[in-house]
């Protein structure tokens, strides 16, 4: 069950709900923060700004690097909402992120280097959580496909909690959000000045905050699969979600990567087998 | 109307600066004067930025670093001396271990006197310098250039 | 499927049993000229020569029989079988020799105790056993003769070219090249015999000839430490020899005498469960899974060829082909789990350690124990679903690790390390090289490559099986583990330092034709493996499971449209680009000369050196190895435990 509209729609749309998302969140941000902040569409002068600079790199593979990181990420999220398979989404999502780590490698430069090591500690501690959510959802709806498992007509969160709560916990770190921003963040420059994207510059550079956007949308796409039974409820958590996200991102601070690893695999082997163990148990798997 | 001057992102640069007009600038980020509502990030990169804010003057160890920051900043580009030290020296402008203001180094578009600056005539400097940021946008001559790294010369960083 | 009487269905292949004898016996008589052959070019010729026989009558295979099914040939089975036996008694002496000169009395005592059993079966039950066919062959068998005849030849192509420049850097070793191509020849004969026997004590011949090719050649360089790791080697294969010796008795006196591996698979579980947990045993040290991984990573001293083709592609896939073959028996038993749940461990747990190497080999040879105990874990499950995903481990598994271990090779004799450090930068010394690496690197964990997708099978198969969770969870965190370290060595490589000399000069033919048609395999079984799994595998899997799996129609479709992405991408860096301004890298505004040095504090002059994470104190080798030693051996114990139970109640 392949929907090209789906597919499509998110290729044309998500890049402005990424935008005003992100637009929304640095606002709500400012006020949490006791100021005004920019206006909701910030984030699209960010971009246009980008591309009317000149032109700039840091040697001639990067641009090949940051290009296949949009494709890729397109394609994910393409696939996610023609209702595809979730594995291969998965699988995808982690395609383009490797692109991502490779143009920052590429760079002979050491903030960046740190950067893409962390951001592949940051990819090994949320894989497990992301594969083990996709699992839950098959032992529930015995099929990969997204398709399938958002017209499920029950509330596959009652089904997974303990699995949503994992999820939600590597969210954060999927979102880039404090405390577990720890390769590359939107706020002020971090210990490692930019991280991941210390080197990328101009055009190049609007192209991976576009690519954000997209990925933006497609994790919330995911969340709202927990929800997918009732699409007003669904879209309602979503954006409790993404609140409570805003909150924990301004409420802490960034913890060391250690923490991170540790916490992340500790959470999303607990759920995971708690959760799966308890649906085998009572014969849903 | 370029995007430019709806998104100016500042790299903030302390050179011999005594830290006052550096506390300044950092005052126009916080709830007071919020410069993000004009959406200024403080990016900590030079490669993000389209402004160059700096505090201080010139001094033979930072002489490289500013050119070399300037450098990397792509273009179009403005830099704005902060403080009466950036502009011109300040009161160490005939001590023997300051060069002088920041337009010693590298072209200077806005100047922005007082010791220390007043966050009101940072965000004003900010302001000018948005506009002329927009005039070089749309300059004929704004195009790629071809800028080579700077070379290390030799004995100049022995000291 | 097959019935229950003795032989109704087993298809007689009739006489046509030549294509076998050809690759059983062809790579011996190359074995016998390359013992005689000193001069260079004569031994190239013949290799070569012999190379595209054994890949040509391999595929020559695969078209004329590749669609018939299981087919079984009888074989002048009382001679053969005591020619088998005098030339294992040659080896026991051979081997005891060794050990006597080299006091390694473990091994003499395991090759006493082995040989007594033997000589014990072939007084007492060999005139009663009949196996009425010794030979067979199917698609699985087809598809093993693909991998030891195209892969193994290649390697055998570049070892000609790798042993030139071996002995080149190593002036001081000596030089028995005709004895190292000898025994590799030997050795991918050995393959041949092993997974086209039906008879079980052929099988056991075949597995102890390639134990005495792996010993021989971790050897060769005859180093002190070579000659230990040769003989650690040795001791734990021989552990396995003499398990698949006492699982032959227990056929021979409890289980009616039955000999033959179709006949074992169509007898009844639980009768034949004991001896083939014993043989699954043989296969976990075979394929160096915990507790016995430690014989493959020491083997690394041997040089890349060995490596490559004993290590890696061929040898230990033969202990998990034997365990792929014995599955049906493990599927639904406790053994089976447990059998799995080693697989899966040791999955996890080398997948850990890869990540605290930073020798280039042993992070390969970590990769391999974790490859290899994936495929334990599917094997041990037994599912229809688990066999395709591990029968697709094995074909992908081989091309890309081999051409790994290749492409390391050359690497390593070019940069004078196995550092992966010193790997820094790799695209701009040694492009081509770096750049058929990264597609090896990349088709070992990325999708849409065949690991992955192999991966994913092994997910749905999992899943899909009872209590199957548990693997699943543990398959989720190996997987994340692999993407660590893979992703920063592929990093490493693609760094775009400043112009240097490249190294990739006078680089011999031969090695680029092994580099690149491996490459070219990587990448073309992607687009062709639909048509393996519907012409090789599932088919196999109808005939002895009764259902097959494979992937849907939508989902090849856009896994064939990222290969295309993915192949045409790159291409994007070789168009002509309007000239972007190049920015240097930001250092925190020093000025730094090309190659990124600086001067610091008091005017001193610094070097930038980039290196990777390994994480050592969560991933070191001792604490990790040490955890799975003793866990595995507690699991090794429950399994025969539980087999015997099993064999005591019935």
């Amino acid at each position: 069950m392949i929907f090209i509209v789906g597919a499509v729609a998110f290729i044309l749309l998500a890049p402005v709900i990424g935008g005003l998302i992100a637009g929304v969140d640095r606002k709500i941000s400012a006020h949490m923060q006791g100021r005004v902040g920019p206006p909701i569409f910030q984030p699209f002068y960010d971009v246009g700004k980008l591309f009317e600079k000149e032109k700039t790199v840091a040697n001639d593979t990067q641009r090949f690097y940051a290009i296949s990181y949009f494709i890729f990420m397109i394609f994910t999220g393409a696939l996610f909402f023609a209702g595809g398979d979730l594995l291969l989404v998965i699988f995808a999502l982690t395609l383009a992120q490797i692109f991502l780590v490779l143009g920052a490698y590429s760079a002979n430069s050491p903030y960046s280097h740190i950067g893409a090591e962390r951001e592949l500690i940051q990819i090994m501690a949320y894989e497990p959580m992301v594969i083990i959510a996709a699992v839950g959802m098959y032992v529930v709806t015995k099929s990969f496909n997204v398709g399938t498992i958002g017209s499920y007509p029950q509330p596959l969160v009652l089904f997974l909690p303990a699995i949503f709560i994992g999820f939600i916990y590597i969210l954060t770190i999927k979102l880039r959000k404090s405390p577990f921003d720890i390769s590359t963040s939107h706020h002020a420059h971090q210990e490692i000045v930019k991280g991941v994207t210390t080197e990328f510059s101009g055009p190049t550079l609007g192209l991976i905050e576009v690519t954000h956007w997209y990925e933006t949308v497609f994790l919330l796409g995911f969340v709202y699969l927990f929800f997918a039974f009732s699409p007003l409820i669904g879209i309602i958590a979503v954006v409790l979600v993404y609140l409570l996200e805003l909150l924990i991102d301004n409420a802490s601070a960034r913890v060391k990567w250690q923490l991170v690893m540790k916490s992340s695999w500790l959470i999303a082997a607990i759920a995971g087998v708690v959760n799966l163990a308890v649906l085998y148990y009572l014969g849903v798997g | 109307m370029t995007y430019l001057s709806k998104s100016p992102w500042i790299l903030h640069y302390d050179a011999t600066s005594c830290n006052g007009c550096d506390i300044e600038v950092l005052a126009c980020l916080t709830p007071m004067y919020d410069v993000e509502r004009f959406g200024i990030i403080n990016t900590g990169n030079p490669k993000h930025a389209d402004i160059f804010v700096i505090t201080g003057s010139v001094n033979e160890q930072n002489r490289e670093v500013v050119r070399n920051l300037y450098e990397q900043i792509p273009n179009p580009k403005v830099v704005v001396a902060v403080g009466i030290c950036a502009t011109s020296g300040g009161v160490f402008r005939e001590c023997y271990n300051v060069a002088g203001g920041i337009d010693k180094i590298i072209p200077v578009d806005v100047y922005v006197p007082g010791c220390a600056a007043r966050p009101e005539s940072i965000i004003d400097g900010i302001v000018v310098a948005l506009g002329i940021l927009e005039k070089k946008r749309n300059s004929p001559h704004f195009g790629i250039q071809e800028q080579k790294p700077v070379e290390l010369q030799q004995g100049e960083g022995a000291q | 499927m097959i019935n229950n009487e003795k032989y109704p269905y087993f298809k007689d292949g009739g006489q046509r049993v030549q294509l076998l004898l050809f690759l059983i016996l062809g790579p011996l008589i190359t074995a016998f000229f390359m013992l005689l052959v000193r001069k260079e070019g004569e031994r190239n010729w013949i290799v070569k020569l012999s190379a595209l026989g054994i890949g040509a009558v391999t595929i020559l295979l695969l078209v004329s029989l590749g669609d018939k099914g299981t087919l079984y040939y009888s074989f002048a089975a009382e001679s053969t079988s005591f020619l088998m036996f005098f030339i294992e008694m040659i080896i026991a002496v051979f081997i005891l020799y060794l050990g006597i000169k080299y006091k390694n009395y473990l091994v003499v005592g395991l090759t006493l105790l082995q040989t007594a059993m033997m000589l014990y079966f072939e007084v007492f039950y060999a005139p009663t056993i009949e196996v009425k066919y010794s030979l067979f062959i199917d698609q699985f068998s087809i598809i093993m003769a693909l991998i030891i005849g195209i892969i193994g030849s290649l390697i055998c192509v570049y070892a000609l070219s790798y042993m030139n420049d071996f002995h080149e850097h190593h002036k001081g070793l000596p030089d028995r090249r005709n004895i190292f191509f000898c025994i590799m020849f030997v050795f991918l004969s050995a393959m041949f015999g092993l997974v086209f026997s039906n008879n079980l004590l052929w099988v056991l011949f075949f597995w102890e000839i390639t134990t005495l090719c792996s010993f021989l050649l971790i050897g060769y360089t005859k180093t002190e430490e070579a000659t230990n790791n040769a003989f650690t080697a040795l001791w734990m294969n021989m552990l396995g020899g003499v398990a698949f010796v006492v699982a032959i008795l227990y056929l021979a006196t409890q289980a009616g005498g039955i000999m033959g591996l179709g006949e074992v698979l169509a007898s009844g579980k639980a009768i034949v469960l004991i001896p083939v947990v014993l043989i699954g045993f043989a296969g976990l040290t075979k394929a160096a899974q915990l507790p016995f991984s430690s014989w493959l990573v020491g083997a690394m001293v041997a040089p890349t060829p060995v490596s490559a083709l004993l290590h890696s592609s061929t040898m230990v896939k033969a202990g998990v082909y034997i365990l792929v073959r014995l599955a049906p028996i493990f599927q639904a038993t406790f053994s089976g789990y447990v059998l799995a749940f080693i697989g899966a461990l040791t999955f996890l747990f080398a997948s850990g350690i890869a990540i605290s190497q930073s020798n280039a080999k042993r992070v390969l040879a970590y990769s391999t124990i974790a490859n290899l105990g994936l495929i334990v874990a599917c094997a041990g499950i037994g599912t229809y679903e688990a066999i395709w995903a591990a029968i697709l481990l094995i074909i992908f598994h081989a091309i890309s690790k081999s051409l790994l271990f290749l492409s390391v090779g050359t690497v390593e004799h070019r940069i004078e390390s196995r550092d992966i450090e010193d790997m820094n930068g790799l695209i701009m010394r040694m492009p081509r090289i770096a750049a058929v690496m990264v597609i090896g690197i990349a088709g070992m964990f990325l999708a849409p490559f065949g690991m992955l997708i192999s991966k994913w099978a092994a997910i749905r198969a999992f899943i899909d099986a009872p209590y199957g969770f548990v693997f699943v969870i543990i398959l989720a965190f190996g997987s994340a583990l692999t993407l660590f370290f893979w992703a920063k060595w592929m990093g490493r490589l693609l760094v775009v330092t400043p112009k240097q000399e490249n190294l990739e000069t006078h680089i011999d033919s031969n090695i680029w034709i092994a580099l690149i048609s491996l490459a070219g395999l990587t990448a073309i079984t992607c687009f062709i493996f639909p048509a393996i799994s519907s012409t090789l595998i599932e088919p196999f899997l109808l005939q002895n499971y009764g259902n097959v799996a494979q992937l849907s129609q939508d989902n090849i479709i856009i896994m064939i449209m990222m290969l295309f992405m993915i192949v045409l991408l790159p291409l994007s860096i070789l168009l002509p680009q309007r000239k972007h301004r190049h920015l240097t890298p930001y250092m925190g505004g020093m000025t730094t000369n090309a190659d990124m040095s600086f001067y610091g504090a008091i005017g001193l002059k610094r070097d930038m050196k980039l290196s990777n994470y390994y994480i050592t104190s969560w991933f070191g080798e001792v604490k990790l190895q040490t955890l799975g030693i003793y866990l595995c051996t507690g699991l090794i114990g429950i399994m025969f435990v539980s087999a015997a139970y099993v064999g005591a109640i019935i």
